[in-house]
């Protein structure tokens, strides 16, 4: 049969399917089962009223559990099994520790980890507070928000071109390469290849060393005073935020050094996507592109959000803008870009399409999604590829436990 | 915050133009591409896509002089047509070493004591004293500039006819098979889910929401394996029919967890008279809800639609790899592996791929935007 007349009979027998239903079991319970009539018409009622929340769930329910629940469980069962499915325990896993590539692959996810939810949501920040008072705004907005639509595999598309590189005798059609290529070496080179990324990674860098002491200065001075920090658990969070930072600073530092020092090779084109470490940039680029519109989107509605009186108190306190959005917008809407954080963080963990179309992992790019791809579907080791998603899903499990935990206090 | 007109108006200039280079930043990528898709191939790679208005300077390929000689007024005399009609070269040479060592209309002598002149549209004129029947002709290189070139070719190509395994017109049916089911399917399923969720009583209620947004962040790629096996236990193997079936599945979460927030947000009132009236909860559901939701309902089919359109994994994973199930996204990867370099062919697939989205997202941006505030601020 045609697969289009096949999808339009699948509409009709699903839709049709589903009304029937939900239709004749409602018919079934009120007539049938339990009809409202005779000597127990009340406690019929009452049945049929427990009943039938269970009738509208069931169909979604069974679908949740087989298709996400099940597997999480049956995922967890298959990682102990090796590729001859005998059971070895945690075998698996401790062959993946081992093993260069995935090591790679979970240090490029860190990497990405921290990067793509920090750009995108600084950029979304900077685009929603840009656009928020001005009359092109929302067509502004609109552009930005645009590659939102764009599949992974499109952006890839899109940003390879950008990427391209071709013999120095030849007209550069990447975007980037052309861009290198005018820099000689003189004093424009000087400036923007050294003086304003040193100072840009620089300021970066004393902020996120800010942030780590700020984080961390409560645990120093309640232990100077024998006071209370707060439970165990807050007190973990702020040494593992404080451990974050400084390995933050440690990295920014060995790129200062290398800004200021590293030789660049003027007048020959680059092939970005097969420099190590910096590639992964690269990719992360494509993302961040991707994920700067779903972020200004959702901040951008936060800042309508914020009280108009509490603004116009600061301008008469006599603060600048800057003060305005740092001290008043910020700490107003710090609940939402938490939620855009994590939300784009999922996003991150779950990223395959770009590294598969444009890399494929090679060149030290490979994350742990495609990793999985390459052990499930090409080394057809399900033991592993399982073990792997496994970790994935330890990832998330902090995020799953966190947004469990909220939806649970708004429902009460 | 503008209260203090003209003191500010630095900073005003200052936000006009950092949103100006945002907006560039976000829309050059873009375009990149989209101009890179109607211009021919030779002047895709002869000259970045930002010069594609401008006249294309290109260097053509060498060509040896030949003809009859014809003796005039005393010299021998070969002259002809060495490029085509329409070129324009603005520059020539006869060593591979020096292709622009002339300027068109100069002449120039070359060895045997002949001299040559490349007119600017292509002709030559070969003189010489003596005979030149013993000479050996000279090879002549060329700079040609050649007027910016717009094609609706390379989507033709690519429509048409199959270059990875398929046509990127068959991928675009094969996706559209994928994407309309799916996403039409799941939201009838959450939606009598979502409304048991907001507007019945019974116990468990609340764990159940919490289920539904834990299952919200799982992964799917945790769903890969043990899906597959249960596709092939149950007999559907790799096919239609499972992947629309994954798609419900994983699209589950997302539609039942907007479509609560927005029924919950929904006037109590309206319901409760409607109870009192005595409808059931399935004519209020049918009567009332659905209808009411139905800008609800508008930004989770717009999400699914865009997720299913521009997936790749759940695609590779239960559509199998086959040629005639092939989507579009897994066509293009394939033409990025084996036709990495033809960017007319790359630009145009990659396009054919975006416009259905891109159409889609610029004719609903106002449910997609209301789609996503509901479904993560809360």
């Amino acid at each position: 049969m045609n697969p289009a007349l096949q999808a339009l009979l699948v509409i009709v027998i699903g839709v049709g399917g589903c009304i029937t239903y939900f239709y004749a079991s409602n018919i079934f319970l009120d007539k049938v089962l339990f009809p409202a009539k005779g000597p127990n018409a009340g406690r019929n009622t009452n049945r049929a009223n427990m009943v039938r929340p269970w009738l509208f769930l069931f169909p979604a329910m069974a679908l949740l559990c087989l298709y996400l629940a099940y597997p999480v469980f049956a995922t967890a069962w298959l990682s102990l099994f090796n590729k001859n499915h005998e059971f070895v325990g945690l075998g698996n896993y401790s062959r993946m520790f081992a093993e260069p590539k995935f090591i790679e692959s979970l240090q490029n996810n860190i990497v990405w980890l921290i990067v793509v939810p920090a750009a995108s949501t600084a950029f979304g920040l900077l685009a929603a507070q840009l656009t928020d008072r001005i009359k092109w705004g929302n067509f502004a907005k609109s552009l930005i928000f645009m590659p939102m639509a764009i599949s992974f595999v499109g952006a890839s598309v899109i940003f390879k071109l950008i990427y391209d590189s071709r013999d120095a005798a030849l007209n550069q059609i990447g975007l980037i390469n052309a861009v290198w290529l005018k820099f000689d070496g003189g004093v424009g080179s000087f400036l923007m290849l050294r003086l304003v990324p040193f100072v840009l990674i620089g300021c970066l860098l004393l902020a996120i060393a800010w942030a780590g002491w700020s984080v961390l200065r409560p645990l120093v001075q309640a232990q100077g005073s024998g006071g209370q920090g707060g439970g165990a658990l807050v007190k973990l969070g702020r040494a593992a935020g404080a451990l974050v930072a400084a390995f933050l600073v440690y990295q920014l530092g060995i790129w200062l050094y290398g800004i200021a020092t590293n030789p660049l090779p003027f007048g020959t084109p680059q092939v970005w996507l097969q420099k190590p470490y910096w590639n992964n940039f690269f990719l992360m680029a494509v993302l961040v592109w991707i994920q700067t519109g779903f972020a200004m989107v959702i901040l951008s509605a936060a800042l309508r959000g914020v009280p108009e009186d509490t603004i116009e108190a600061a301008t008469i306190d006599g603060a600048n803008p800057f003060q305005i959005f740092f001290k008043i917008k910020v700490p107003q809407i710090m609940g939402t870009i938490v939620v855009v954080w994590t939300t784009i963080t999922i996003t991150v963990l779950k990223v395959f399409d770009i590294v598969l179309a444009m890399t494929n992992g090679q060149w030290q790019t490979q994350v742990l999604a495609n990793y999985m791809y390459d052990k499930l579907f090409r080394a057809l080791d399900w033991g592993m590829g399982s073990a792997s998603a496994m970790i994935i899903m330890l990832l998330v499990t902090p995020i799953l436990i966190w947004n469990v935990v909220n939806a649970r206090k708004e429902m009460r | 915050m503008d209260g203090i007109a003209g003191k500010k108006s630095g900073l005003v200039w200052a936000v006009h133009l950092s949103t100006l280079a945002l907006v560039i930043l976000w829309v050059v990528p873009t375009l990149g591409l989209l101009v890179s898709s109607f211009r021919t191939g030779d002047q895709i790679v002869g000259s970045g896509w930002w010069k594609a208005l401008g006249t294309q300077v290109q260097q053509l390929p060498a060509v040896r002089v030949s003809g009859e000689e014809v003796q005039k007024e005393g010299v021998f005399v070969i002259e002809g047509q060495l490029f085509a009609t329409g070129t324009d070269i603005s520059a020539w040479g006869t060593s591979s070493k020096e292709p622009e060592a002339f300027e068109a209309g100069t002449t120039t002598e070359i060895e045997g004591g002949a001299t040559l002149t490349v007119a600017a549209d292509g002709t030559f004129s070969l003189t010489s004293p003596s005979s030149m029947a013993d000479l050996r002709m000279p090879r002549v290189f060329a700079t040609a500039s050649t007027p910016p070139e717009f094609t609706l070719n390379n989507y033709r190509n690519v429509i048409s006819s199959p270059l990875a395994g398929q046509s990127i017109g068959q991928a675009f049916l094969n996706t559209l098979t994928v994407a309309i089911p799916a996403t039409i399917i799941p939201i009838l399923v959450a939606a009598f889910a979502a409304y048991a969720l907001a507007w019945m009583d019974f116990p468990g209620r609340a764990l159940l929401v919490a289920f539904v947004v834990g299952l919200l962040v799982v992964p799917l790629q945790l769903a890969l394996i043990p899906l597959l096996q249960f596709h092939n236990w149950i007999g559907i193997g790799k096919g239609y029919l499972g992947i629309w079936m994954a798609h419900t599945g994983f699209g589950l979460p997302l539609a039942i967890y907007l479509l609560r927030n927005y029924m919950v947000g929904l006037p109590r009132d309206i319901i409760e008279n409607a109870r009192v009236d005595g409808a059931t909860d399935f004519q209020i559901f049918t009567k009332i809800i659905l209808p009411l939701s139905f800008p609800a309902l508008a930004s989770f089919a717009i999400f699914q639609f865009l997720w299913t359109w521009n997936d790749l994994l759940v695609a590779l994973v239960f559509l199998g790899t086959g040629n005639d199930q092939q989507v579009l996204t897994g066509n293009i990867v394939n033409l990025m592996g084996s036709r990495g370099g033809d960017w007319e062919i790359l630009s145009a697939s990659a396009f054919v791929s975006i416009a259905v989205p891109l159409a889609v997202f610029f004719s609903m941006q106002r449910f997609l935007v209301r789609g996503l505030l509901a479904g993560s601020v809360k």
